[in-house]
């Protein structure tokens, strides 16, 4: 039942890692056990904090995107070129180490099966995250809902969690790939960045009053969102998280 | 449309600090243009301090300043917020 | 609690020479951005710089005017509330002390004001003596608008914060009028070396 959890004062929790997987060349999931975790809603985030030996910190929000699972809790980092955080997600961190985090965080952000659908996904890179922990839940309880997922990648080698992606397709769940830079010989799916014809074509229109989540690059986000409102989306079916420059 | 900008989601974590309850689908009713909002679709600049500014005419709802064990929230720009307790 | 050491981190930080670096400050090699709001763009055709207040004739410059006056390349270092420090920062700007030749004024106090209406109050004297600048040009480019382009204020000796981006001109007052951070929460002088960051710091 939305808004009617205690949530209570957020408090840093200490997380350790259980493991550090490659999803593709740029980016990795790392998996936690967090003692006392109490779950958390597809979408939610966590607040990751870093602290040097001399006292200097580092703090930045990932989503989760693992479905609710005990006390363990994955997140999808890309490892951002100048980052300060993501480097050391992705290449510091081994099993065993320990980091603060503080979550789950956000109930703006979530889905949660009861709401059903239609709903469309849409994703830029690693902003897929908690859109994969609202695909991963809709499978654990067996939901059918009408699901689709329009996700935008780089290159077929930067799509992260193709393989269960395409495991998952089927039973209401709809995938489509957007390469924006190398797509492969022989590709004949969409090679360019979402725009609103290909809005249009994946769908749900407007009239099937979709809930419409939205995440990636702060400026993915806005065109994507401008061009749903403009197809006749309603602005409150159009959930928004951006990843901001800042983000690494 | 601006890079910087990024949605209330992303202060989340701060607000909930802070007030304990979930702020994210709290709504807000903006004292300049009357527009409602949930807080988690404010668009949010960090500068100094952080601010939330109404998605319709930018009008600065929301400050926030963290100063280590002290946190000054402005609600200058918010004419009622709207809370599930 | 106190915080976890996460082993092995450092973050992206740069060397703090000796007596360069305020307390609470890290050197960084980026030179972030952080706004209060979106990034305003006035065309050039429309952009003026106006001297208002306590002044007998207000001033005012259109960009060209602007231009036109005497310029001075800066080297500073620069340090953000947010805990940033940027050492060796060039600026090329015109001097406050050139903007305010010959003005005569009671006023004690400055308001500086920009376009998207951000504020930010410093006393008169910590605008003058060649403490300050409108800058236009960052490290020899024309300033970009994510960094307060087409001009800024340049008042390295207080937190950045008290260097309005894009700046549209000072408000001359004889009373003291806290800006849009020292309304909320952020202290209404701001020396990095005192590290006056809060009220009441």
């Amino acid at each position: 039942m939305e808004g009617t959890a205690v949530l209570g004062r957020l408090s840093w929790q200490v997380a350790e890692v259980v493991d550090v997987v490659e999803e593709t060349p740029r980016v990795k999931t790392v998996r936690f056990e967090i003692p006392g975790w109490a779950g958390h809603r597809a979408g939610q985030h966590v607040d990751v904090r870093l602290t040097a030996e001399d006292g200097y910190q580092a703090q930045r929000s990932y989503s989760i995107a693992s479905s609710p699972d005990g006390t363990q809790v994955e997140l999808t980092v890309e490892r951002l070129e100048d980052g300060e955080v993501s480097p050391y997600l992705t290449d510091v961190l081994r099993p065993g180490d320990q980091i603060e985090l503080r979550g789950p965080i956000g109930g703006y952000f979530v889905w949660e099966p009861p709401q059903g659908g239609p709903l469309l996904l849409v994703a830029g890179g690693s902003g897929v995250a908690p859109l994969m922990a609202m695909i991963r839940l809709r499978a654990a309880v067996g939901s059918d809902a009408d699901t689709r997922l329009l996700f935008s990648s780089r290159s077929w080698e930067d799509v992260i969690y193709r393989e269960e992606l395409e495991r998952l397709e089927g039973g209401g769940l709809r995938v489509v790939h957007t390469l924006t830079r190398s797509p492969p010989a022989g590709w004949t799916g969409y090679a360019r960045r979402v725009d609103a014809e290909i809005l249009a074509e994946v769908g749900p229109g407007p009239t099937e009053r979709p809930r419409v989540y939205v995440c990636g690059p702060t400026l993915f986000v806005e065109t994507v969102a401008q061009a749903l409102v403009q197809l006749g989306h309603e602005p409150h079916m159009v959930k928004t998280e951006r990843f901001g420059p800042t983000g690494g | 449309m601006d890079a910087l900008m990024l949605d209330g989601n992303a202060v989340a974590g701060l607000l909930q600090e802070v007030f304990a309850v979930e702020m994210t689908t709290a709504i807000e009713t903006c004292n300049a243009c009357g527009a409602t909002n949930e807080v988690g679709a404010l668009h949010v600049f960090r500068g100094a301090g952080i601010v939330m500014r109404c998605p319709h005419c930018d009008n600065a709802l929301m400050t926030i300043a963290e100063g280590g064990a002290r946190m000054w929230i402005g609600f200058a720009g918010v004419r009622t917020l709207q809370v599930t307790v | 609690m106190p915080p976890l050491i996460s082993r092995g981190f450092r973050g992206r930080r740069g060397d703090a020479p000796a007596g360069r670096v305020p307390a609470g400050q890290y050197v960084t090699p980026d030179f972030p951005v952080l706004s209060a709001g979106p990034t305003p763009h006035t065309p050039l055709d429309r952009w003026d710089f106006s001297i208002v207040g306590e002044v007998d004739e207000p001033r005012r410059w259109t960009w060209e005017e602007f231009r036109a006056l005497p310029t001075e390349e800066v080297t500073v270092d620069i340090h953000c509330v947010t805990k940033w420090s940027k050492l060796d920062t060039v600026w090329q700007g015109v001097s406050v002390d050139t903007l305010l030749d010959g003005i005569e004024t009671s006023a004690e106090h400055v308001i500086q004001f920009s376009d998207g209406g951000y504020t930010t109050n410093v006393p008169l004297e910590d605008v003058t003596g060649g403490r300050a600048w409108v800058a236009f040009g960052y490290d020899g480019e024309p300033l970009e608008p994510e960094h307060g382009g087409p001009a800024r204020m340049l008042v390295p000796h207080l937190y950045f914060w008290k260097s309005a981006k894009w700046v549209r001109g000072l408000q001359l007052q004889t009373y003291d009028e806290p800006g849009f951070w020292e309304v909320n929460g952020y202290h209404n002088y701001g020396d990095p070396w005192k590290e006056q960051r809060y009220w009441g710091d």
